[in-house]
């Protein structure tokens, strides 16, 4: 039986071997040391100067987690509700339901956040339609400024949206996968009890749908911490975030590998801490997403 | 019994599939009564249970609690708790959180001008009263355990506190020692007794166990497919059941076709027997029941009738002897064994006939041509499905 299983596992191991462990120890080599000139050429030395020297990044950090957390805050507002009253509707709704929710994913995240650009833009769909609508001259009268377009690209709010937009499904699905698994009879009972639907909510569902919500909140919030392309096309620059400042040092002119393997395993270490915490609510049932 | 506490009035219901599942059902609940709804799976037990609760509304007819019809009264404005199924404790809150669940939310109460208002027991009061209900049940020492680490008859005993801890003028048990084994539903029937009778408030018990019923019960219904059978003390049922389906659910009966000749005078195989009925019309055909163990067997010259035995099982206290009389197969218990092939008597007493009116379920029970093959079912899955054609067998 132990052999077999073994033996099971075993293309597993290796996967975990090429794909996660290798790369993560060539990541801390990298973090650990700096290209030197010597008379043979370039060399690597050990040298904990990426991490010291990551303090002047602070901002950036601040700004991935706090985005981030909005974003995530926001998905929950949005998701929970969603997700509930989904799971309390019939099977035919729940159906339509999921393929409206499903149907933006088939399409490439890249695109989305293009098209998100052309209806943001100073002179993109929204803006136009503000125009049109008499929108940007009532506020005009109403403030006494005078602008032609709302600033809405290259803002914090277009990242948040963005990251919001995309992410919300991976918000959603885990919760409602939760509540509709939910034993109504545990409804009933409490209702039996005394309780109200207010309180057979905050008393029975919130409680039982935690490991939903950890599960959601982790696939949310880990992406967006360390994405790059949202903050790129909908920040505009203005709003660098992590995952723009590494891709910088690999692919962009900042050119140095060594810093950014650094700051990717600092930021690696926030996260995993952040999920550590969230598990210790959800009783470990949100482990599974971060392996 | 004292006061009349819940009254079903012309209760049908019909689902959304159009399945009618209640009939016209009219019954009253005592205060302080131990009552149990008895039939078999599907007859619409948990149902009638539920329109009690308040989990469905009936599609006609009126549910009167204390004179007030409660047709719209919600479940949790109701003065009744439920012990589930399958007991649906909260697997989030230990064994001490799951009791004082109904304690900790505020309830409307009136205030010393008339004026409503939400009441909200003290910490104290609430842990008073959960250590005592704990103590009712014999779970004293559990306050801490999680609902998992809890054996099926100690969930019970949760369920059982949760609910009564509201100090409710109802309690409605559905199947509550369905999930037990043997020993453990003997032990909690004597338990639940005790309960009721300490609470001194109003049981509602379900069960498909007909043992059970009569053992725990000051009044038991008897239903089947949506529709009440009969209503009685467990003895009015065991001696004197309505029906043939009465008559085969509860304990065993052969029941033959007779003709009442006069008052006190039955007809079966041709021959006339003395018995305590009367009130039917002259030579009027009737479903005669005789129990199982108000036969006597005799030699076969002093036997009223006679036949052959074609089966013997031994049962601890008793034999179960199938003996063929002119072809139709009665189960007779008694203590002497009689040989399979030997040739017997019968001798029965006028009080071990009981005549009932023929019903729909006349010459659908109370034969045993089929009972040796009942013991190899197990065995042999394809005489089951046949069998569950033929006859609607207790389950
Ligand atoms: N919500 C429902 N919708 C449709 N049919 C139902 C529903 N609940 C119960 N039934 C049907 O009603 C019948 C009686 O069910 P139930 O009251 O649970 O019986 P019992 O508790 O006596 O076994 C069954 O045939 C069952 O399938
Ligand atoms: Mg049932």
């Amino acid at each position: 039986m132990k052999t077999k299983r073994a033996w099971f596992a075993f293309p597993y191991m290796i996967w975990m071997a090429l794909f996660v462990v290798i790369p993560i120890v060539i990541m801390l080599v990298y973090s650990l040391t700096v290209d030197t000139e010597t008379a043979a050429g370039t060399a690597l030395e050990a040298s904990f100067e990426n991490y010291t020297g990551m303090a002047l990044y602070m901002s950036v950090f601040g700004r991935s987690f706090w985005l981030a957390l909005i974003a995530t805050i926001i998905c929950l507002l949005i998701g929970y509700p969603v997700a509930y009253l989904m799971s309390r509707e019939g099977p035919g709704f729940q159906r339509l339901a999921m393929a409206l929710i499903m149907l933006p994913m088939w399409m490439n995240f890249l695109l989305r956040t293009y098209s998100w650009m052309a209806i943001l833009e100073n002179n993109g769909l929204l803006n136009q339609l503000f125009q049109k609508l008499g929108v940007i001259a009532l506020y005009n009268r109403l403030t006494g400024s005078n602008i032609d377009h709302f600033q809405m690209i290259r803002t914090s709010g277009a990242v948040v949206l963005g990251m919001v937009y995309n992410y919300l499904p991976f918000m959603i699905l885990p919760i409602y996968t939760v509540l509709t698994k939910l034993d109504v009879r545990l409804i009933e009972a409490a209702q039996d009890l005394g309780a109200n639907s207010v309180t057979v909510f905050r008393r029975v569902i919130l409680p039982l749908s935690v490991s939903g919500i950890v599960s959601g909140v982790t696939m949310v919030f880990v992406p967006s911490v360390s994405t790059f392309a949202i903050s790129r096309l909908l920040g505009g620059g203005t709003q660098m975030m992590l995952g723009d400042l590494i891709e910088n040092q690999f692919l962009g002119g900042a050119y140095n590998p060594h810093l950014g393997a650094a700051i990717s395993m600092v930021m690696m270490v926030i996260v995993v801490i952040c999920m550590l915490v969230m598990n210790h609510f959800g009783d470990g049932e949100g482990e599974a997403v971060m392996l | 019994m004292s006061k009349e506490l819940i009254r079903l009035k012309d209760v049908s219901m019909t689902f959304d599939d159009g399945v009618t599942v209640l009939h016209d059902i009219n019954i009253y609940f005592n205060d302080k009564e131990f009552l149990t709804l008895l039939g078999p799976s599907g007859c619409g037990k948990t149902t009638m249970l539920r329109i009690i609760g308040g989990f469905q509304t009936p599609s006609s007819g009126d549910v009167i609690f204390d004179g007030v019809r409660i047709n719209d009264v919600p479940p949790y404005r109701r003065q009744v708790n439920t012990v589930f199924q399958k007991y649906a404790l909260f697997p989030h809150l230990n064994v001490y959180e799951n009791v004082a669940f109904g304690l900790r939310i505020p309830r409307e109460g009136t205030d010393s001008n008339g004026k409503k208002e939400k009441v909200k027991l003290s910490r104290e009061e609430i842990d008073a009263r959960v250590r005592e209900m704990l103590e009712v049940v014999s779970l004293k020492g559990f306050e801490h355990r999680s609902i998992a680490s809890l054996s099926g008859g100690q969930q019970q005993r949760v369920a059982i506190a949760r609910a009564l801890v509201n100090r409710p003028k109802v309690l409605l048990l559905d199947e509550p020692l369905g999930a037990l084994d043997m020993r453990l539903r003997k032990d909690m029937q004597q338990e639940l007794k005790r309960i009721q009778q300490q609470m001194g408030i109003t049981f509602i018990n379900v069960t498909h166990d007909q043992e059970e019923a009569l053992a725990m019960s000051d009044t038991v219904v008897v239903m089947n497919e949506g529709v009440i059978q009969q209503i009685g003390t467990p003895e009015d049922i065991y001696n004197e059941p309505k029906n043939a389906f009465v008559a085969d659910f509860i304990g065993e009966s052969n029941i033959v076709d007779g003709i009442m000749r006069e008052d006190r005078v039955v007809e079966i195989f041709n021959r006339r027997f003395a018995c305590l009925d009367g009130g039917f019309g002259k030579d009027e055909p009737v479903d005669v029941v005789i129990r199982p163990e108000d036969v006597d067997i005799v030699s076969e010259a002093e036997g009223q009738l006679k036949g052959a035995v074609t089966s013997v099982t031994f049962k601890g206290v008793h034999y179960d002897t199938i003996v063929d009389f002119y072809g139709f197969k009665w189960l007779i218990q008694t203590t002497d064994y009689c040989p399979v092939g030997s040739h017997i008597g019968i001798k029965i007493d006028p009080d071990g006939f009981h005549v009932m009116k023929k019903s729909k379920y006349s010459g659908m029970f109370g034969d045993y041509s089929s009972y040796s093959e009942e013991y190899d079912e197990i065995n042999d899955p394809t005489l089951l499905e046949a069998e569950e054609e033929g006859n609607d067998d207790e389950d």
